[in-house]
């Protein structure tokens, strides 16, 4: 049992309707990509749940952690002239 | 960051009621029990598989046959979200294989308990997966993300269930006399059992303290079992089968039902390994896990040799 | 033959096809080499079975005796059934299904390619249906065909031996009977002779691909269009109909 595999590690993503954004659902084992994609769908989908499927192997994700959070994340805190509410438009003036 | 720190950041993450991600800093206490109780939650839906499994080949319509299949293999589907929600704390599928199989990992005691008539599957879809279903909801609320994701998916497919479970009995209680009867006795076996799952009383429960301190659980076994006991009495009533405890009574104070001792000797018992199934249920995992093994040997060695393929 | 009886007999065999494969590949629940592949194989059942209630629900209308699909599948007897004698073989190892699964599914490829165009609206649409689902378990049978041909020297040696003691009952999947005559006459099925060649140029292309060889046989085993089946189905049939049979007042 010790050289036991359970195949690599997927990371699934399911698009449910054609036009929208590919979701993380979870993730599959898998050899190969073929099978990853397969599993996804015997997976992740028999719901109906989807139109689309992106698999990757897991070791090929990077996330930010939270010791990034700070300087990736606050700097945009207040950088407010790139929403829309922050300008003052001229009273009357329409569609705008 | 030291041990002090992390557990500063932990606990004030807690305490603002945010969940806890995988890279975010955790006491090593809070993984280990995540892992010991997200595995433990994965290999119950697994061996789980084992006793409705038992039926699929017998079930008595193609109708009856498909829902069961369906159910079956969702039990296999949430299995693997929960596998793969622990193997974000640092485990792998393989390691927690092998601790069920070694016994160091412990799986629900209720699939200890014999499939023996078609009713067992009424019985087990409506007070096990009702059961289940009523700790899983609370859990959707539990503070580590990725288990509060699966158990939010797996209470969304999982309400299909009971619901079968439950169509079973009441058709069987429309039926023959021996149908009656039969499902009469899934019930009464398989009452005493449901009870139990939601584990010992609060004042004997070993692991609660730091599972409510961490916000993994988030209400007691005592709780959730008076919530499974008051929904599932009406129920019986209405399809005319009888609850076996004589001691059941109505407590208008409580708003709720007192119920007679719970059997804890038997708990205890199944749990260390003397259930009815206990042996059987462990083989088949083994027999089947190791019959297997040169199947996945290939599928690694195909994928060495044509990479791209 | 009248066109109705043919039909029946026709629709039997479909049905007692999906249902018997779909009964064998349910056998795997909790038994696959990996989760995953449990999950892939039980879906591989639940088509079956759709397509075995589809096909045995039509037979039952056009037999016009207040049969049910569930009658017919739960009350008939071993000689009554008319499905190929490769479906009700007992599941084997892994190879042995995935070889079963490679050699059917390419086979209902062409089948359901071809009734997806009947005369019969109703089988047209089942069969259309019944088309999708194929493609996938071919698709699904192929790629681990290659895997375990080329994987390991066991894997290839199990599919090897999994391959050549199934090439017997390929013949039969072909044979034709009086109702094929009759119902190709109405336009509302084609001669499985016209797909034998396309069959093999698929299976022998991704059997070969797979690193494993054509097997050479002697005799091909025959039966099932008579209602002769191996010893297997009758085990089969005693535990599928298991309920039906011992409690015939009773319904579920």
């Amino acid at each position: 049992m010790a050289n036991d595999t359970q195949l690599a590690l997927w990371e699934v993503f399911i698009q449910s309707k054609s036009g929208g954004h590919h979701v993380h659902a979870g993730s599959v084992h898998a050899s190969d990509y073929k099978m990853a994609l397969q599993n996804a769908r015997d997976v992740y989908t028999r719901r109906n749940e989807g139109s689309s499927i992106w698999v990757a192997p897991s070791s090929c994700f990077s996330a930010s952690g939270p010791e990034e959070a700070e300087m990736f994340f606050d700097p945009a805190e207040d950088k407010l002239y790139r929403h829309p509410t922050f300008y003052t438009m001229p009273e009357g003036a329409k569609q705008i | 960051m030291d041990a002090t720190a992390v557990q500063a950041v932990f606990q004030d993450k807690i305490e603002q009621d945010l969940k806890i991600e995988p890279k975010d800093p955790m006491p090593d206490r809070y993984r280990a029990h995540l892992i010991r109780q997200i595995s433990q939650h994965a290999h119950s839906e697994v061996i789980g598989m084992q006793p409705e499994g038992n039926w699929i080949t017998r079930a008595p319509s193609l109708r009856a046959k498909q829902i069961l299949l369906a159910k079956i293999q969702d039990e296999g589907g949430h299995g693997l979200y929960l596998y793969s929600t622990a193997e974000t704390l640092g485990i792998s599928r393989e390691e927690m294989i092998e601790q069920l199989q070694t016994g160091k990992a412990k799986y629900s005691n209720i699939f200890n308990y014999p499939a023996l008539t078609w009713a067992d599957i009424g019985a087990i879809g409506w007070l096990v997966d009702g059961a289940a279903i009523v700790n899983q909801v609370a859990l959707q609320r539990t503070s580590y993300g990725p288990y509060a994701r699966a158990m939010f998916r797996i209470c969304k497919e999982e309400s299909f269930h009971q619901r079968q479970g439950y169509e079973i009995m009441a058709n069987m209680m429309k039926g023959t006399t021996e149908q009656r009867e039969m499902a009469q006795d899934a019930m009464n076996r398989w009452w005493w059992p449901a009870l139990m799952m939601f584990g010992p009383h609060d004042k004997d429960s070993a692991h609660s303290g730091d599972a409510f301190k961490w916000r993994i659980k988030r209400k007691t076994n005592d709780e959730l079992r008076q919530k499974f006991i008051d929904k599932t009495v009406q129920q019986a009533e209405v399809i005319g089968l009888t609850i076996p405890d004589p001691d059941l009574k109505w407590n208008e104070t409580k708003q709720g039902y007192d119920h007679g001792e719970i059997n804890w000797e038997e708990f205890k018992r199944v749990i260390n390994g003397n259930g009815p199934c206990n042996k059987q249920r462990m083989e088949h995992h083994i027999r089947y896990h190791e019959e297997g093994a040169w199947v996945r040997e290939a599928a690694a060695a195909y994928h060495e040799k044509f990479p791209t393929d | 033959m009248t066109l109705q009886e043919a039909l029946f007999n026709y629709l039997l065999r479909l049905g007692d096809n999906a249902l018997i494969q779909g009964h064998r590949l349910s056998e795997w629940c909790s038994k696959a080499p990996v989760l995953e592949e449990d999950l892939a194989l039980t879906n591989m059942a639940l088509d079956q079975i759709g397509a075995a209630q589809a096909f045995l629900k039509y037979a039952g209308a056009i037999e016009n005796k207040g049969r049910s699909e569930d009658d017919l599948a739960y009350k008939r007897a071993e000689r009554q059934f008319f499905n190929n004698l490769m479906t009700e073989l007992p599941i084997g190892d892994f190879s042995f299904t995935i070889a079963k699964q490679l050699l059917l599914s390419s086979f209902e490829f062409f089948l359901f390619r071809g009734l997806s165009q009947s005369k019969d609206q109703t089988i047209a649409n089942i069969a259309a249906k019944t088309l999708k689902e194929v493609h996938y378990h071919l698709a699904h049978s192929r790629d681990w065909c290659f895997r375990l041909g080329k994987g390991t020297e066991v894997s290839h040696e199990k599919l090897q031996n999994s391959v050549n003691a199934l090439w017997m009952y390929t013949d039969e999947l072909f044979e034709m009977g009086e109702a094929d005559e009759v119902l190709m006459e109405a336009g509302i099925v084609f001669s499985l002779k016209e797909i034998k060649p396309k069959w093999l140029e698929l299976v022998s292309g991704i059997l070969d691909d797979a690193n494993i060889a054509l097997p050479n046989v002697d005799y091909m085993q025959t039966g099932s269009r008579k209602g002769i089946h191996t010893e297997h189905l009758g085990h089969l049939l005693s535990e599928m109909q298991f309920l039906q049979r011992a409690y015939p007042d009773a319904s579920w």
